[in-house]
This record gives C-alpha cells, sequence and structure tokens, in this order.
C-alpha cells in the first residue's frame, strides 16, 4: 500500500540515503512547494485588506475543515494504514483534544497556540491509556474494543461537566497571534495550515525512520516483526498515542475555530466518517489521507450543488430532496465507503500514483 | 432494598436478552460462515421491522399473511447484499471486511430514514389481552410473544444444524472451508444461505421489538448490543451468543437497578455493557465458549 511511485524499470536506488528521500526528484518537491504557497496565497487579499477577494469566506471555511480534519484523519492513518491497528473510535479522541485545549487555557491561561499541542499531548496520553489494552488485543476484537471506547469516552463527555461543560458545552478562546486576536476565517486559516503542513511533515518524517519502519513491520506481519526485534507492545502502544495526538490537535484546532463544542459532534458517524477518510484516500498513504479528507469534506457541498440544480423539478417533487438533504449526505458518506471498498481499494493516492506513471512512462507501459 | 424491583428487572433482562441473544446468534452464524463481522447486523432489525410494518399498514395485509412476505423479503435481501457486496471483498484484509458492514450500516440507516421518518411508529395492535399475570408478576403480551418466539428460533436453528442437510453443509464449511468444498459442499451456497438466515432471523426479532416498543430507527442500536454479548459468549459459539445475550440483558438491567436504587448516574443501563465487553476483552478476550487462538513467537 505504501511506497513511491512505480519507477521505469533499470532505475535502481543504490544507497540508502536515494531510499529515504521524501520526494522521488527535485521536480515534484518544487511541484508540491509550489501548491501549498499557491494555496496560502488564495486568502491573502483579504486579510491584507486589498478591497477583493480571490476566496470567499465560504471556501475558506471549508478549506480550515479540511485542514483540521485532515490532521485527525491523518493520525487514524498512522493508526490503521501504518500499524495495521483497527479503530472506530477516533471522533472520541478528536473530541477529548477539542475540549482539552480549552480546559488547558482556562486553567493555566497559557497562550492558545501553546495550548492547542498541549491538548494533543493530553489526549495522547488518553490515547496511551487505551492503547495498553490494545496491545494484548488486535484485528476484529480491536476493532469492538474501540467501538466500546467510543461509547464510554462519549459517554465520560456527557458526565463530566467540570472538563466539558455537560450538556451545555465549552466555549473556546479565539486564537491570538503576537497580540492580535484573529476572529476571521481568512486569518484562522493560516493558523490552521501551519500546523497541518507541521504535523504532514513530522508524519512523512516518522516514516522514514526507524520507529516508522517498525510500525509498518508490525502492520504486514506481526509475528515476523517480533522476531526480527521489534518490541510489539511499545509499537502498538505508541501508535495509538501518535494517532491520538493527531486527533487531539486536530480537534484542538476545530474548537478554536468554533468557539464553542458542543458534546453531541463526536457521535460514530464522526469516526466512521474518520475511517472513510482514510480509505476513500489510501490507507498508509500521507498525501492519500489528505485527498480523503478533501473528498469526504467536498461529498455534502457536491449533494447540496446537486439537490439545489434540481430543485423545482420532477425528480425533486418525487424524492423530496430539500427536506431529506441530511440522509442523502449520510447515505453518500456510506456508499461511497463501500464503493471504494469493492472497486478502488487502495483508494485515491493509488489511483494519483497510476496516473503520474502513466504520464512519466508514456508511450511505454513498463 | 426494593425485591420486586429488582425481580422485575431481571425478568425482563432475561425477555430482552433472549432478544440480544436471538440477534447474537444471527451474528455468529454469519460470522462463523463466512469470517465476516457484520456490523451492519442492527440494520436487518431495522430493515425487517420497517418492511414489515409498511406491509401491514400501508398495503394492509393481514399479520399471518405479512409476516412470512417480510421473510421472503430478507431472505432475499440477504443473498443480494452477499452476492454484489461480500462476495467481491473475499480475500481481503479484515479492515476492508468490518469497513463494507459499517458502510452498509450507515447507508441502510440513512435510507430507513428518508423512506420513512425518523419518528417512532407503533405497529397495528396484534394481541387483544395486553398484559397477562405470571407468578404474581404482571407481564406484557407482546414480551410473552417475544419470548416464545426466541425459544421457538433457538430451537429451530438447534435442529437445522444438527439434522438438516443444510445446516451439516454449513457446520463443515465452517469447520474447514476446503474440506468441505472437496466433499462437494458449495461454499458460495453456503455463504448465501448464511446471510439469508441471518437477515430473516433479525428480522423476526425486529418485528417482535417493533410490535413491543414501535418501529424507529433506535433499533438499529440492538446491532452494537450484539458485540458485548457475542464477545462475553465466544465470537463463534452459537450456544455462546445466546448465553452472552442473555447475561448482557440481565448484567444490564442489574446495573440499571443498581443506578436507579444506589448510585443516580443516570444512563448506566445503556453504558455497562460496554464496560463489561472492555473488561471480558482484557481478561479473557475468546470469551466463555470461544475457539481460543494460541499463537507464539
Amino acid at each position: 500500500m505504501a511506497g513511491g511511485l512505480p519507477r521505469p524499470c533499470g532505475d535502481f536506488r543504490t544507497s540508502y540515503g536515494a531510499d529515504q528521500t521524501v520526494m522521488a526528484d527535485r521536480m515534484s518537491r518544487n511541484w508540491a512547494i509550489g501548491l501549498v504557497v499557491l494555496i496560502a496565497l488564495l486568502p491573502l487579499p483579504t486579510v491584507l485588506g486589498l478591497g477583493f477577494d480571490l476566496v470567499d469566506a465560504y471556501i475558506v471555511n471549508l478549506m480550515i475543515q479540511i485542514c483540521y480534519l485532515g490532521i485527525a484523519a491523518l493520525g487514524l492513518n498512522i493508526l490503521v494504514g501504518f500499524t495495521g491497528q483497527i479503530s472506530i473510535g477516533h471522533a472520541v479522541f478528536f473530541g477529548f483534544g477539542a475540549f482539552a485545549s480549552p480546559f488547558i487555557f482556562n486553567n493555566t491561561g497559557l497562550p492558545v497556540l501553546v495550548c492547542i499541542p498541549l491538548a494533543g499531548l493530553m489526549t495522547a496520553a488518553v490515547g496511551l491509556i487505551f492503547g495498553v489494552p490494545a496491545a494484548r488485543i488486535k484485528g476484529l476484537y480491536l476493532a469492538i474494543a474501540t467501538l466500546a471506547a467510543q461509547f464510554i469516552l462519549e459517554d465520560f463527555f456527557a458526565r463530566a461537566s467540570w472538563f466539558t461543560g455537560g450538556v451545555a458545552g465549552a466555549m473556546a478562546e479565539p486564537v491570538t497571534v503576537f497580540g492580535h486576536q484573529i476572529f476571521a476565517d481568512h486569518e484562522y486559516f493560516y493558523v490552521a495550515l501551519g500546523f497541518t503542513i507541521v504535523m504532514f511533515l513530522l508524519a512523512t518524517n516518522l516514516m522514514r525512520s526507524r520507529d516508522g519502519r517498525a510500525l509498518i513491520a508490525v502492520r504486514d506481519h506481526y509475528l515476523s516483526a517480533e522476531i526480527m526485534g521489534i518490541n510489539l507492545t511499545k509499537y502498538r502502544i505508541l501508535s495509538f498515542g501518535i494517532g491520538s495526538f493527531y486527533a487531539g490537535v486536530g480537534g484542538a484546532l476545530y474548537a478554536h475555530y468554533l468557539g464553542f463544542v458542543s458534546i453531541e459532534a463526536f457521535n460514530i458517524l464522526l469516526s466512521i466518517q474518520f475511517l472513510g477518510m482514510i480509505i476513500i484516500g489510501g490507507l498508509g498513504s500521507i498525501l492519500g489521507t489528505l485527498m480523503g479528507t478533501t473528498f469526504m469534506v467536498l461529498l455534502p457541498e457536491v449533494m447540496d450543488a446537486g439537490a439545489r440544480a434540481l430543485q423545482g423539478s420532477i425528480i425533486d417533487r418525487a424524492l423530496d430532496l430539500q427536506s431529506s438533504i441530511n440522509f442523502l449526505r449520510e447515505m453518500a458518506i456510506g456508499a461511497a465507503i463501500v464503493l471504494f471498498l469493492i472497486f478502488e481499494p487502495d483508494g485515491l493516492a493509488h489511483r494519483w500514483r497510476m496516473i503520474r506513471a502513466s504520464f512519466r512512462l508514456y508511450p511505454f507501459s513498463y | 432494598m426494593n425485591t420486586l424491583f429488582l425481580i422485575q428487572l431481571i425478568v425482563q433482562g432475561l425477555i430482552v436478552g433472549a432478544l440480544y441473544g436471538v440477534v447474537a446468534m444471527s451474528f455468529v452464524l454469519i460470522y462463523k460462515a463466512s469470517q465476516v463481522v457484520n456490523f451492519a447486523q442492527g440494520e436487518f432489525l431495522l430493515i425487517g421491522a420497517w418492511v414489515c410494518w409498511w406491509i401491514l399498514t400501508d398495503l394492509g395485509v393481514p399479520f399471518w399473511l405479512g409476516f412470512p412476505m417480510t421473510f421472503l423479503f430478507m431472505a432475499v435481501f440477504g443473498i443480494m447484499l452477499q452476492v454484489v457486496v461480500l462476495r467481491p471483498l473475499i480475500g481481503e484484509p479484515i479492515i476492508s471486511v468490518i469497513m463494507v458492514t459499517i458502510g452498509l450500516s450507515i447507508f441502510f440507516q440513512a435510507l430507513m430514514k428518508w423512506m420513512f421518518g425518523v419518528f417512532e411508529q407503533p405497529f397495528p395492535q396484534i394481541f387483544e389481552t395486553r398484559s397477562v399475570a405470571f407468578l404474581g408478576l404482571q407481564i406484557q403480551s407482546v414480551y410473552l410473544m417475544s419470548t416464545v418466539v426466541c425459544l421457538l428460533i433457538m430451537v429451530a436453528f438447534w435442529w437445522f444444524f444438527q439434522y438438516s442437510k443444510t445446516g451439516l453443509a454449513m457446520r463443515a464449511t465452517a469447520f474447514d472451508q476446503q474440506a468441505a468444498q472437496s466433499m462437494g459442499v458449495s461454499v458460495r451456497q453456503v455463504f448465501a444461505i448464511s446471510w439469508a438466515i441471518s437477515a430473516m432471523v433479525s428480522a423476526v426479532a425486529g418485528v417482535v421489538v417493533g410490535v413491543a416498543f414501535g418501529v424507529s430507527s433506535a433499533l438499529s442500536f440492538f446491532g452494537i448490543k450484539v458485540f458485548p454479548a457475542v464477545i462475553l459468549g465466544g465470537l463463534d459459539s452459537i450456544l455462546g451468543a445466546v448465553i452472552g445475550g442473555l447475561l448482557i440483558g440481565v448484567l444490564e438491567n442489574v446495573a440499571h437497578f443498581l443506578d436507579v436504587e444506589y448510585l443516580q448516574w443516570g444512563n448506566l443501563q445503556r453504558i455497562a455493557p460496554f464496560y463489561i465487553l472492555v473488561i471480558i476483552l482484557m481478561i479473557k478476550p475468546y470469551g466463555l465458549f470461544g475457539t481460543k487462538d494460541i499463537e507464539r513467537v
């Protein structure tokens, strides 16, 4: 699942250094940097007050969503895609981070930008606790155990009003940068983008290291991994911790973006959406995580646009599209997961690699 | 301590537990036959109950005819699901199989909400008398019916796997797929049949719950309650599923009793099965009757 582009035959890597590069060549690195810079430039005219908008607030809102959900999904992909530990309770860790950051801020008064990674660490600690039983069980049993964790932590959120504000929810402070409070979406986007870039670089780097390779070995064949001297217990728990850290940071960004966190937001449907993101994007692919998140965020928007386009037509009247759009969105999520698993089990990342490879190898097919 | 209340709760736990047992049985059936963990088991109940409700109220068919019609529909539905969705995934890693059933589960849940609305709908009255006195306890006749139906299903399961040819073929497939195949058992057929039976039996449970409490999307929560039951009983044991279901039903109501009498936490009944689930996974992950997988390095 993981791995770079298919290379033309005869193109071998001859050093460990070459095997560890993030990007295959200088051109793809420049492309990647250029794309990030381009995206970063989009909201800039609005922030500087130049009098025109390249993107409106709605699109910036979607971009911020992709950022914080993408960070959390990346954590899940490290856990599921790279280590092979199935988790159906990722949303509660995301939620824990969302509550932890305002909680830390209210109790210590540290700057919000410091609270966000601290919330990640706090969530990682909780993830480690849940990871301890996970070290003993695997596969299906682990899936069911994390399902139980989902319900237990959801119940905890409703109960622990000192932490979450209970049914009333918690208020989150806006982010302050150099004494300037950030309220506008266009400005917050840069905070989210900064965290996203750092977190994705960290994950890419992790996967090049000894620990990253150990995680992949645990996924591919845990018995062989243990024989080769990899401490299974340590790496299984570690991957839970890393996954929760990412979820916590994503959740904290979510909390400070919305300014208000309610306990209902972190239900099992969100957990399933996270799983859907990494499956659609590609298990064990960092770039794929971002693609899958984008797909999952845009899917409801496309549904809405479709329903609006059909407004007043016969199909609309027959199916009652406007009032049932919420159900249609849920159905689309379910259908997308099922269809991807049947027709494209390696996800969008695999499709993207195929497209690139066919360009590179043209006109020969190998 | 309120003894009568406790006994009432335990009886209720047994009645609900029998329903969990039936659903758990149909879950284990699929797992044993085709190694698929069906996260969409609760949606089988939901679909069965809604279809039956629709046949009875919108089409005005009497219960004795509508019930078999639901059965037929669910059998076809189960086979279609296996052939169209699950068959292409044979041999894929476990995460794919789990995720595809989760995907199906949210798809059908939303579809049912879309088609039938989000509000609870009562079944048409089936019994004349509302409740029967039994050993000094008032028991609603729907509960009595539910217990009788559960017992019937359990006996039918036992007969089916003990004596019928198809049942024996299914056991053979569960025991050793390759050996069964070389003895002339059609494994494809066994997979399809196991999904059909599982869908039908779950639908019966769905209709029973629907008659007792009304039909709503809350029915699909039974599919999640199944996990504590099957883990407690052992994932691949049908007897374990029944016993696990009964135990979870009783434990849940005892938790409710403790909650009401002493703790006053509120929703312990809903959450207790999951605590039990985690504890079992920690101390005895293969359950009471499950097969132990032994692997050492």
